[in-house]
């Protein structure tokens, strides 16, 4: 195929992809414990006194927007992670970032922090932080990154984080415990409209600013050494991107708790549909990220209606499943990395 | 004409508590076609690395057309140097993705694609190396052989004035291994590129290159144009081999025989093979 052809292909994907995004998230305003028709939404938006007003812009936008937000900033690191790791099995939580905010959340309320006003989500992003640097301290050797030692340390960091989490649970009672698990399971329940707000203007600045990234990253696919040969300073690149999707993640994390598995098969089911190119891989595991959380947001409204289930639940199961599938059938893993 | 294209000035460098390179001197001329042979371990590899800049000296220059390459940013490096390693990593991309990265280096900060001269000089290259007819291929898919021309492909796209080479025709069947040589021989005399490979086949090496270099224990030990370098002694010296060697019938230049069992009175004595890639 000439390039000029595959450069419409991945056009018009993309733009079909920004069409489904659109359309998912009008089905999360409408799908719910009160479902609306779509062509009825512009009327209640109309109307600021009905109680449908009140659960579109109080519940379903800024929780969808959330969806949205998180869903696509999660996509978006685990692709660059995985690639600047070249490892398919690294995701925004494999280096130690979802960790590290747990142990800050559960210390915060264990010790009762939480309850003197300040946000959960403050100690989440400032666990994270702390993990971030001590991953970043402990890799860098010779001022260069080693990217191998950094997952590894990475995954120790994570199971030192959630023994501390369970000897912090042990030594708690049950009401706290409540807190502990329901924040570890993740909800997108956030009324606050500016921390929504916030977080997906971040999320769109970051999706911005990686696309500067998009020449290294497309070197990188062919190893360090080969893309340091061509010109590029890997090891300033990596510092650069890993800073960015932790601190990513850790906002993530600090608003809706641990979603697992989106920023780990969304990346490989976006290079499956459109290649490895990063000029299309980034918008496009973004935008698949958020239509992926989209719908499990609508999912866990729905199942146990009125009651909804913790949204981590149902990206782990549906993730886990997918990836199983995915490394099973040799067509599509021979497609991978 | 020695206009000291590259020149290499007491370089040491080496690895923390491990093998170094000591105060090593070696220059080339602009369109030399030079091999660096040696048994393994003799710092071959170390000192392109010291080139390329994978590893920092610890003293000593290298200057390039008159360039302090230290002094260099690794784009401007990029746009001198092209190497191709050892061992060629491949990725997910295609053929002709992968000679079109050798652009990398001209593109312009923050620009996503190739010109259409760009993609016009990684076509010629690939044309080159007959590699058009698998260029929508991915490199995970080809052979060594055509895998090893990809990368050389891309090196040459990068339109260096210095390409290093390490190993280019190891592993390979002698199909390639005559082809990849006579390639670079040819773009040696007629585009003037100045090469500096590694080579393990002595054959090759006495048969291709005009200037040898004789590595032994992170020290040149030997250089100089094949007849010079390739004797019976410099080989027993630093190999720890017995061989013959004989004047090809055709060229002239010098082919090294290895001493089998039994061809003569003198056994090798063999705490090391032969070379025997």
């Amino acid at each position: 195929m000439s390039s000029k052809g595959r450069g419409l292909k991945y056009g018009l994907m993309l733009l079909s992809s920004v069409f489904l995004l659109l359309l998912s998230f009008l089905c999360s305003l409408a799908i719910g414990e009160v479902p609306f028709r779509l062509v009825d939404v512009p009327s209640i938006l109309s109307d600021t006194a009905s109680m449908e007003y009140g659960i579109l812009t109080h519940i379903r936008i800024p929780r969808t927007v959330l969806a949205l937000a998180i869903g696509g900033s999660l996509s978006l690191c685990g692709v660059i992670l995985q690639g600047i790791y070249r490892n398919p099995l690294v995701e925004p939580y494999t280096l130690g970032i979802s960790g590290g905010a747990a142990v800050g959340v559960t210390l915060a309320i264990v010790t009762g922090l939480a309850i003197k006003g300040i946000p959960l989500s403050i100690f989440g992003f400032a666990g994270a932080l702390v993990t971030v640097f001590i991953v970043y301290a402990l890799s860098i050797r010779n001022n260069r990154m080693s990217t191998g030692k950094m997952v590894l340390i990475g995954v120790m960091i994570s199971f030192i984080s959630s023994s501390v989490v369970m000897l912090l649970m042990s030594m708690t009672n049950a009401e706290q415990l409540h807190g502990i698990i329901y924040w570890t399971m993740g909800s997108l329940n956030e009324t606050d409209n500016a921390v929504v707000l916030t977080l997906l203007g971040v999320s769109l600045l970051m999706l911005a600013s990686t696309l500067l990234f998009i020449v290294p990253l497309n070197a990188m696919r062919l190893g360090e050494s080969k893309a340091r040969h061509l010109g590029i300073n890997t090891n300033t690149i990596i510092r650069i991107l890993f800073v960015i999707t932790s601190l990513m993640t850790g906002s993530c994390i600090a608003v809706a708790g641990i979603i697992g598995f989106v920023g780990l098969i969304i990346p490989h089911i976006s290079r499956m549909l459109t290649g490895t190119d990063y000029r299309v891989l980034l918008p496009a595991a973004f935008l698949n990220g958020a239509i992926f959380l989209i719908w499990c947001d609508i999912l866990a409204r729905i199942v146990i209606s009125p009651n909804e289930l913790p949204i981590g639940v149902i990206t782990g199961i549906f993730g886990g499943i997918a990836f199983i599938f995915i490394l099973s059938s040799r067509r599509l893993k021979s497609r991978l990395l | 004409m020695r206009d000291n294209f590259l020149e290499i000035k007491g370089l040491s460098c080496g690895y923390p508590g491990g093998f170094s390179l000591k105060s090593l001197n070696l220059t080339l001329p602009r369109g030399a076609f030079a091999g660096i042979i040696g048994r393994n371990g003799s710092g071959k590899s170390t000192l392109f690395k010291s080139i390329t800049g994978d590893i920092r000296l610890t003293g000593g220059s290298v200057v390039l057309d008159s360039a302090a390459l230290t002094g260099l940013t690794l784009k401007e490096k990029a746009r001198r140097i092209a190497t191709v390693t050892q061992f060629v990593e491949t990725g997910p991309v295609t053929v002709r993705e992968y000679v079109l990265m050798g652009r990398i280096p001209w593109l312009d900060s923050f620009s996503y694609s190739y010109s259409a001269a760009d993609t016009e000089i990684a076509e010629k290259y690939m044309a080159l190396t007959g590699l058009t007819e698998l260029s929508e291929s991915l490199v995970t898919g080809i052979s060594g052989g055509e895998l090893q021309l990809t990368a050389i492909a891309s090196a040459l796209t990068q339109g260096p004035s210095l390409l290093l080479l390490d190993e280019p025709t190891a592993h390979l069947d002698i199909h390639y291994q005559a082809m990849i040589m006579d390639m670079l021989y040819r773009l040696n005399r007629e585009e003037g590129l100045t090469v500096l490979m590694i080579i393990h086949d002595l054959n090759l090496a006495g048969g291709y290159c005009d200037h040898l270099i004789m590595m032994n224990n992170g020290e040149i030990s030997v250089e100089g144009t094949p007849d010079e370098v390739l004797t019976p002694e410099n080989i027993r010296s630093a190999f720890g081999a017995d061989v013959l060697i004989i004047s090809h019938p055709i060229t002239g230049k010098p082919v090294i025989i290895s001493n089998l069992p039994g061809v003569s009175g003198k056994q090798a004595t063999n705490d090391s093979k032969p070379d025997a890639e």
